[in-house]
């Protein structure tokens, strides 16, 4: 029945969503499909009701007398009531912009909650970004009005990998000042050993890993780990490389892998966005962001990550009264 | 007198059986958001309820649920739902016609008579009328003078003989209520900004008249896509215009499956040629095995590389 349906709607799952379609309509396209489905199932059956009706007298023609019916009550007949679910609260996650494709994670109901502390673990998003040198356009991608056109034929991919070993030294020193930890402990070597730093607040976008996938002049494609960024700084960066490499290069596509814990083989794509599935998606991602949350947040604040550093200040100001 | 009676109090001993004749109910509120309220106390609601009209979209209209609680089943409903199966309209089809309608059950008689007889003496059938009043419930609101404008303004407008616009015109009878501007535009999108000549758009038209009702906006990227990136040349777009009806990204979906199966072959004179109305109006499954040749987890996770 639609309560069953319902009950397992509680939690968080990823979706698919495809290029050219805002983030916004994705979201009410799985609201909508859902809502078909819940309101399909039958509901509860009407109130019943005892009224006087007037019937034809058993004895002769003619007389009515009034008989007792069990009549079922009108005001909860489907047609007069309407459907029974009309809107669902479906929350989106780190939002993807018009042009770019890739993991989206939606939270249902009870698994709202766990969004922000989702957001709040600040997990790393992978992304794959194709470019194209030879060209540069007024928003960085292939679709904007150009501005220069030029050559390309003097870049190899070692002059490529060398530029981005010096994007990510940059971005790690930054990652380092921005994660507030002191440097000088035995604890923040073992979290650096293990990978764990990264900042717990809010800081401007961070490049943890860079690679180049492919190299095919003039298309390249490039692998992205990064924080707290939008999809147009990393049309950005395809900019700026083309500009260090005394060329020019736009972005031809923005399409996120992973996304914290959720990965392009947990995504549905859009010819699974019903019920059922999303509900067998819910299942399966519970474990894993469940133990993803008390690896990084922990109970209370036992985690290394808080004790060490994070956001001390914080701590600071909450202490004086 | 006054002072001769005195009032009955409220506290006075009854017999037992006029304390049972007496019947006590809750008051009907005033004022009230929906129609659930009085749907149990109104006989022409709860007839209307047992025809199949939905009352949870009428009591959303402006005024359409004041206006059946005011009606008397009786003496006016029923000769209007006489008068919709004498135009031909089937009775499990009185219900959603109702909802989508209401105010039909407010209008004159006579005038609605007049109007079927103009549309009887511009030559349509019976069972077209029938269909075109089903399809569009609002036509018979229309005045006889406002309908005589709107035909003839299809008839000047796409230049189809007097068959054809009539034909059309029972196919879509939406294009009579709704707005003429509009289709003007959208003419004129197909001429100057498409570039199609005209005889080909009145074929276009003729095919798949909804193009007429359609956004400009989503025309013009259809196209876009459809000329410019699949390659597709007017005269293709001629013979398939139902590919403007559907979801671009639908269309842009199948073209790069196709495309990167090697199977994007539009052009009848080669060999494994795909027509554009089956690359459209297929449904998922039998496009992936008849024409692209591959299982439903292929498509899936190309889809996912996009």
């Amino acid at each position: 029945m639609a309560a069953a349906g319902l009950a397992g709607l509680a939690g968080l799952f990823a979706v698919y969503k495809p290029a050219g379609v805002a983030w916004s309509r994705v979201r009410e396209a799985v609201e909508t499909r859902l809502l078909r489905e819940l309101n399909a199932a039958p509901g509860r059956p009407p109130r019943q009701r005892v009224r006087f009706l007037p019937a034809p007298a058993p004895g002769g023609g003619g007389a009515l007398e009034l008989v007792a019916a069990r009549v079922p009550v009108l005001a909860d007949h489907p047609l007069v009531l309407g459907p029974r679910f009309r809107k669902l609260k479906i929350g989106a996650g780190h939002r993807l912009d018009v042009k770019a494709s890739g993991v989206f994670v939606l939270g249902i109901g009870h698994g709202n909650k766990l969004l922000t502390d989702l957001y709040n673990c600040h997990l790393t998003k992978v992304y794959t970004v194709g470019g194209l040198f030879g060209k540069a356009t007024d928003d960085f991608s292939d679709t904007g009005n150009l501005v220069e056109k030029t050559t390309f034929d003097h870049i190899t991919r070692e002059k490529l990998e060398r530029i981005l070993a010096v994007i990510q030294g940059t971005n790690q020193k930054a990652l380092l000042m921005y994660s507030n930890i002191d440097m000088k402990t035995q604890e923040a070597y073992e979290l650096a050993v293990k990978g764990l730093i990264r900042p717990m607040g809010k800081s401007p976008p961070i490049i943890t890993a860079v690679r180049c996938i492919q190299f095919a002049l003039p298309e390249f494609q490039l692998e992205i780990h990064c924080l707290h960024e939008t999809q147009q700084y990393l049309r950005k960066l395809v900019h700026e490389i083309g500009l260090e490499l005394k060329s020019s290069a736009v972005c031809t596509q923005v399409r996120r892998i992973r996304d914290g814990v959720f990965t392009v083989d947990d995504a549905l794509p859009r010819t699974q966005w019903n019920l059922q599935s999303i509900q067998e998606a819910i299942r399966n991602c519970q474990l894993k962001v469940e133990t993803e949350l008390e690896k990084t947040l922990g109970h209370g604040e036992n985690s290394p990550l808080h004790q060490l550093g994070g956001d001390m200040a914080e701590h600071a100001r909450q202490e004086r009264p | 007198d006054w002072d001769d009676i005195p009032p009955s109090s409220a506290l006075e001993v009854i017999s037992e059986e006029e304390a049972v004749q007496i019947i006590a109910e809750p008051l009907l509120p005033i004022q009230s958001s929906t129609l659930r309220d009085y749907v149990d106390h109104s006989e022409t609601l709860a007839k209307l309820v047992h025809l199949g009209v939905d009352l949870s979209q009428v009591e959303k209209r402006q005024k359409a649920g004041q206006l059946l609680l005011t009606l008397d089943f009786e003496k006016d409903v029923k000769k209007i739902l006489l008068f919709l199966k004498d135009v031909g309209v089937e009775d499990n089809q009185l219900g959603p016609f109702l909802t989508k309608n209401p105010y039909i059950l407010g209008e004159d008689l006579e005038a609605l008579e007049t109007r079927v007889a103009y549309l009887k003496s511009k030559k349509f059938g019976k069972s077209e009328i029938a269909q075109m009043v089903s399809r569009a419930p609002y036509l018979l609101l229309f005045s006889v003078e406002r309908l005589d404008n709107r035909l003839g303004f299809f008839k000047n407008e796409l230049g189809l003989s007097v068959k054809k616009t009539k034909d059309l015109v029972i196919r879509l009878p939406r294009l009579l209520t709704g707005k003429l501007e509009p289709v003007k535009e959208n003419l004129q999108v197909c001429q100057i900004e498409l570039g199609f000549q005209h005889n080909e758009i009145q074929q276009i038209v003729y095919k798949t008249p909804k193009i007429l009702t359609a956004s400009k906006k989503r025309l013009k990227q259809t196209f876009d896509y459809l000329h410019n990136i699949m390659g597709i040349p007017h005269h293709m777009l001629t013979r398939f215009p139902q590919v403007f009806n559907s979801k671009l990204l639908r269309i842009r979906e199948r073209h790069m499956f196709l495309a990167f199966l090697g199977r994007a072959q539009y052009d009848p004179a080669q060999p494994s040629y795909v027509s554009l109305d089956q690359l459209v109006s297929l449904p998922d499954e039998v496009f992936c095995t008849e024409i692209a040749k591959a299982s439903m987890q292929d498509f899936e996770n190309f889809l996912k590389t996009l």
